[in-house]
């Protein structure tokens, strides 16, 4: 049983993002990790009508390389009072929300930075087999062979398939329309470049006869920020502030980030069905109110299993949900209308955000009708966005 | 093949030392005796720091496998890799051998053995004598 939601009321409703930005998305950005992420953090300030000296809290991932005080040197940012990072890996696109929320709710910091940048095709690429030794905990893995993430999370999704009778053609369908709304937007790097389920079928294997290349996120060079602040003062602000309904988090004893093998049901997302029930427990809402989805997909799989955890189709339903259409623009549920990070670009689930801001601001370029909530989902996270 | 080895630690540096003698050892709790693969430092079940080991029987079960190959060097040596259920009601990730690919299932029967590859010395399944007979 999940643990009550009750204590959420504290901080649901009570923050709005209020600026975002972002670099081009690349494979070679041709700069430094810290200058993509001054610019994207000046974007974001820019955008939010604030000044550097308004933040005075900064949040990233702890994978980031950019140190907060050289940021704030660049930034012209001269005092911050909170500073906090998120563990493991895209994961922490929504506990960087969490812990800006819970800062602002709290009153430890007012207009919080939060920004993810790095150079992740022309520098270090985190899907390659990089170890030479077994780094701590990798033990009982990397000397097993499992030596890259499509292979670490194939062995989940082998489960997954193998109980609900799902092929890797039945995945190509979620990339198909990812590609299909990367390919009208200009800041994709696939913009102009739709596919269609035979060139998905004729892409190479990476793990047969799970993945195939075309269900592996991009490798991308990029930063995004946001900026975030509380209900009250967001009123005041340059753009129409987009709220933050709920956020929630779950991490369950015997699971793992990446290794989660040891909760006895594979073929399900158990944080993610728990992080789901808190969502919507706390906020009142269900599944049916979402106008939107952005899910994080390292993998395309992690969309059938979030769809399912978050309660939008039951266990085993996800392949007719999207053979059926639901996840087009047109849909009952628009999923990554950006085109996701298999469409846009890999930001680390950062810019999944981003595209949730624009579709309740009324500015994405596959913009939906006045859509008032959309679930931004990290898997083991997600937060509901609304019109203020 | 190359086979990376593993980095023992404080907490697993007596499962590789059974390795070394032919022995898959699962760590148990001293006081209420809850097995726990990986170890960890404390019981979970009853926060005890004494524990001792106990030598698992060597039959699993096939949970789910997937084949390890490079993804851009068809050429490079695959390995099967499974999540396996022990007999003990642990899980562990190993390689299966013995066995094509397209002959493992969910819930097929395999049993331990140890494969030296180079100087790594793992613990490997094969199909269990039952279930190949």
């Amino acid at each position: 049983m999940p643990k009550s939601p009750g204590s959420l009321n504290s901080i649901n409703d009570r923050a709005a993002i209020v600026g975002i930005g972002q670099t081009e998305f690349s494979k070679e950005s041709g700069r430094s990790e810290l200058q993509l992420a001054a610019e994207a953090s000046r974007a974001a300030i820019v955008d939010a009508g604030l000044e550097p000296s308004d933040i005075d809290g900064m949040i990233t991932y702890t994978l980031d390389t950019s140190d907060e005080l050289l940021l704030m040197r660049a930034l012209g940012v001269p005092e911050i009072n909170y500073w906090s990072r998120t563990p493991h890996g895209g994961v922490g696109a929504n506990t960087t929300v969490l812990q800006a929320v819970a800062a602002v709710a709290s009153g430890a910091a007012r207009n919080v930075l939060i920004w993810r940048a790095f150079n992740e095709r022309s520098g270090h690429r985190f899907g390659q087999p990089n170890a030479q030794q077994t780094p701590p905990g990798w033990n009982w893995y990397l000397p097993f062979g499992l030596d890259t993430p499509a292979k670490v999370y194939s062995l989940t999704f082998q489960r997954y398939m193998n109980r609900y009778g799902l092929t890797n053609e039945d995945f190509g369908r979620y990339t198909v329309v990812a590609r299909k709304h990367a390919a009208t937007n200009p800041n994709a790097w696939f913009y102009q470049r739709p596919i269609t389920l035979e060139d998905h079928q004729a892409s190479r294997w990476i793990v047969e006869p799970i993945l195939r290349l075309l269900d592996c996120c991009q490798e991308s060079d990029g930063g995004v920020a946001l900026v975030i602040t509380s209900a009250e003062r967001a009123r005041d602000l340059a753009q129409p502030a987009v709220r933050i309904a709920s956020v929630v988090d779950s991490h369950l004893m015997n699971g793992h980030v990446m290794f989660n093998y040891y909760l006895e049901d594979h073929s399900q997302f158990a944080e993610c069905a728990s992080a789901g029930q808190r969502l919507w427990k706390s906020t009142g809402l269900s599944p049916k109110d979402m106008d939107a989805a952005m899910l994080y997909e390292n993998f395309s799989p992690v969309v059938f299993m979030q769809l399912e955890g978050f309660g939008f189709c039951g266990p085993g339903e996800a392949r007719d949900f999207i053979a059926d259409g639901n996840i087009e623009l047109t849909g009952q549920l628009p999923l990554n209308t950006h085109g996701g990070l298999l469409g846009e670009a890999y930001i680390h689930g950062m810019n999944n955000i981003l595209e949730g801001v624009r579709q309740i601001r009324g500015t994405a370029v596959n913009q939906l009708t006045d859509p008032e909530h959309v679930l931004v989902g990290g898997g083991r996270g997600a937060m509901v966005l609304g019109r203020s | 093949m190359r086979v990376i080895a593993p980095t023992p630690d404080a907490d697993d540096q007596y499962f590789w030392d059974g390795v070394a003698r032919d022995e898959l050892l699962l760590q148990r709790c001293a006081d209420c005796h809850e097995l726990r693969q990986p170890p960890a430092p404390m019981c979970p079940a009853c926060s005890s720091l004494e524990w001792e080991t106990q030598q698992a029987s060597g039959q699993a079960r096939v949970y789910s496998w997937i084949a390890s190959g490079h993804p851009s060097d068809a050429a490079a040596d695959a390995r099967i890799v499974a999540v396996l259920d022990l007999e003990e009601g642990v899980r562990m990730v190993s390689n299966l051998v013995d066995v094509e690919l397209d002959e493992v299932q969910h819930g097929l029967e395999v049993e331990l053995t140890f494969v030296d590859y180079g100087d790594v010395r793992l613990p490997q399944f094969r199909p269990s004598a039952a279930s190949t007979s």
